[in-house]
């Protein structure tokens, strides 16, 4: 077995580290299915009540500010394709490129988060606030209260994951960093990839439902 | 076949007392949530005592308000902490990886976590308990969720840390499944346990998420007021509804399919005969997870569902009794010409076959919908439900506990001891239930304090029941734990069964295996026994 980087013990009660891989890989991905049916949840709610008030949700999407969330999607989808290089990088023993990767995708995370910190001062500013708590002056919809629990829920969801995966990158940035990755052994880092990705999805889902629909 | 290996310690007896709370072997936390979770099922069941105690005539021995408690106390700590975790959790966290050959789950770590935090989301509900209680029934019905002044914010966060648990669990098997049998071991030759067991993961899997998500809304609109079911703010609660039994319905098939599956196992080992039907037995587990998905509206016959949903639903709910049927027919055709031995987990086996078949069928009357219209929210239900639960689930756990326990532990049980509170959780059993489908069909509503006094004779009988299952399971309690000391020692495969988790040690040995088995035929070959 080699020391240098990406050297990494097979647990005992695997035989091979492609076992351990695969593993790990598919515990992933049923992972990432319990989330869809997490944020699943709340899109039934959101056709539910769309189909109940279409033109409810057409008024209060006019509300929300799109360049924002165009600029945001934009910053996921970059974050993205950083992510990807980073994984890839990471697994061809080039550990300086994939940790600038990784600190790249990290700041689009929180530049993310930032954008984000203003669209809600701004919302909780003008009493777009969840149902109960709404004291918008000129509410054109009494349903409109509705719309912005749903904002409030979905996004807030997700930007809750996107602080998790920001604290995934931060933490296999480090260890790359110390060289516990390469062609052997990089796990970790495919892992937080493939979660990343999927944070990205459902943003992608997010913006125009949200967004665009005014 | 090898004997135990001298100079080995086994799984129990490495490191010392404190080394348990930091192990990752799959059985010492297996072992863990064994113990864990009969303790809230003592809980749970003095719990049930004492509703019974309150039911025994009519007039309140309690305040109406502590009743709420005890019954959604009873409830919630019965579903959430001991029915749903209890055989997967325990039994299968300890048997899984020994009947697939492996040294351990796929992610021991995450093994461990998914036991600390089932611990945690237990303490919330616990810490609930002491701070004024809840009174919403398990269900968590909106909107008197939202409204009741009792802690029921605590309650649902520790459902849903324990969700997160369950998930986990699940998660880890399904893995385990796929990657780690040992050479040969392919998915036919498996045991029907972990068909069943299997099953069961893709159910915590695929629904959990669910009412993870619905019960934090609950938290959501008693702190943030979304109104998502909230008529005051504009929401719909029988959305609630929807959410709730789209996991909650599935749910019981996390309770009782892993039951069925220990039915699987020991019916063939006590008839001494190879499973009759093992792929259909195999399939129907999954088909019963897949049904189990698309049924959820029949709890809502009454809540003002269309009535294209509520036929739909109707006739989905009936179609589960297919591949439930079809296991039924395969126990007993494998019972038939067999050489039956009627050790303790036999007799469990036999009153999960009795009990069951009575908790299904009266399952169809309440799918029907003419009929559950009149039957809804009756005692009828909860007489249903008990004798699938308990009559089902509880006498497979039983059974399981019973067939397993010289493997877990290394020492017998008593057989005497053993047959005699099978006998009384049997006799109590029926006595508390039976009475309770007839005072239904009177029309006796549950989750009542106090009833008219027309139906007092066949409370009192229920009551009375409940005192003989009270007993049964003291007595159980009392020889187990003797036996732990006293027991007499087992040898590796008492049993005389096939599977491989009966060719190493009694107790196992840390790593389970001497040398990873490789396996040449299915797992019940009682035709062709070899002399060993
Ligand atoms: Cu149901």
């Amino acid at each position: 077995m080699n020391t240098q980087a990406g050297s990494h013990s097979v647990p005992h009660h695997f035989e091979t580290a492609q076992q351990a891989f695969e593993s790990a890989k598919l515990g992933m991905w049923l992972f990432l299915v319990t989330e869809i049916l997490l944020f699943g949840v709340l899109f039934c709610i959101y056709i539910m009540y769309r189909g109940l008030y279409p033109e409810m949700f057409h008024e209060a999407s006019l509300h929300l500010n799109r360049v924002m969330g165009a600029t945001n999607t934009a910053v996921l989808l970059i974050s993205s394709f950083t992510m990807a290089m980073a994984v890839h990088r990471a697994k061809h023993d080039d550990r300086v490129t994939a940790v600038r990767m990784l600190a790249i995708t990290f700041f689009c995370g929180v530049i993310f988060m930032t954008i984000k910190y203003f669209e809600y001062t701004h919302k909780i500013h003008e009493g777009l606030l969840p149902a109960g708590m709404f004291s918008y002056d000129h509410v054109t919809h009494v349903k409109m209260p509705l719309f912005f629990s749903l904002y409030f829920m979905m996004t807030g969801l997700h930007g809750i994951h996107v602080l998790v995966g920001m604290g995934l990158i931060l933490w296999v940035m480090v260890r790359c960093q110390r060289g516990a990755f390469g062609h052997a052994y990089s796990t970790p880092v495919e892992l937080t990839g493939i979660y990343w990705h999927l944070v990205d999805l459902i943003w992608i889902y997010l913006f125009p439902l949200l967004y665009l629909i005014g | 076949m090898h004997q135990a290996t001298q100079g080995h310690g086994n799984y129990l007896t490495e490191g010392g007392f404190w080394s348990w709370f930091t192990t990752l072997d799959h059985k010492r936390i297996g072992v863990m949530y064994l113990f864990t979770t009969l303790a809230f099922f003592i809980v749970g069941g003095l719990f049930a005592v004492l509703i019974r105690l309150e039911l025994f005539r009519p007039g309140n021995l309690f305040s109406p308000d502590l009743y709420n408690q005890l019954f959604t106390f009873h409830g919630a700590i019965m579903i959430f902490m001991f029915i749903i975790p209890i055989i997967p959790a325990a039994l299968g966290n300890f048997f899984l990886p020994l009947m697939i050959g492996a040294k351990d789950v796929a992610f021991p770590r995450l093994n461990l976590t998914s036991y600390y935090l089932f611990i945690g989301g237990a303490m919330l509900a616990v810490a609930a308990l002491f701070s004024g209680g809840v009174d919403t029934g398990w269900t968590f019905y909106a909107p008197y969720s939202l409204r009741s002044q009792t802690a029921v914010i605590l309650v649902t966060l520790g459902v849903f840390v324990m969700g997160f648990s369950s998930i986990l669990t699940g998660l880890n098997f399904m893995v385990t499944i796929h990657k780690l049998r040992a050479p040969g071991m392919t998915f036919h030759r498996m045991p029907l346990f972990l068909w069943a067991i299997y099953a069961t993961a893709i159910i915590q899997v695929l629904a959990t998420p669910v009412i993870g998500i619905t019960v934090l809304l609950i938290v959501m609109e008693r702190v943030l007021q979304i109104g998502f079911f909230d008529p005051k703010l504009g929401g719909d609660p029988v959305l609630f509804q929807h959410f709730f039994w789209f996991y909650s319905h599935p749910a019981v098939y996390i309770m009782i399919l892993p039951g069925m599956g220990i039915i699987s196992e020991v019916v063939t080992v006590f008839s001494r005969k190879h499973i009759f039907g093992y792929v259909a037995i195999a399939y129907s587990s999954l088909a019963i997870a897949f049904i189990s998905f698309l049924v959820w509206g029949h709890h809502m016959f009454v809540s003002g569902q269309s009535p294209l949903a509520n036929l739909l639903f109707s006739v989905l709910t009936m179609m589960v009794a297919i591949p439930t049927a079809i296991k039924i027919f395969n126990w007993t055709a494998t019972l038939y010409k067999g050489s039956i031995q009627l050790q303790t987990p036999m007799l469990y086996a036999l009153s999960f076959l009795f009990l069951f078949t009575i908790g299904g069928l009266t399952g169809l009357f309440l799918a029907t919908l003419s009929v559950d219209v009149h039957l809804h929210d009756t005692y009828f239900v909860v007489a249903h439900f008990h004798y699938v639960m308990m009559g089902g689930t509880v006498m497979g756990l039983l059974a399981g506990i019973h067939y397993w326990w010289p493997k877990m532990f290394g020492r017998m049980y008593p057989e005497l001891s053993g047959k005699i509170s099978c006998f009384l959780i049997f006799l109590g059993f029926n006595v508390t239930f039976l009475p309770q489908f007839y005072l239904g069909r009177l029309g006796m509503p549950r989750r009542y304090a106090d009833y008219d006094a027309s139906f007092t004779t066949w409370n009192m009988v229920s009551t009375i029941g409940s005192w003989f299952i009270f007993a049964g399971f003291l007595w159980m309690f009392a020889y187990l734990i003797w036996s732990l000391f006293r027991g007499e020692k087992a040898g590796d495969n008492p049993w005389g069964a096939k599977t491989l988790e009966w060719q190493t040690s009694s107790p196992p040995q840390v790593y389970n295996f001497e040398k990873i088995p490789e396996v040449k035929e299915g797992p019940y070959h009682y035709g062709v026994m070899k002399t060993e």
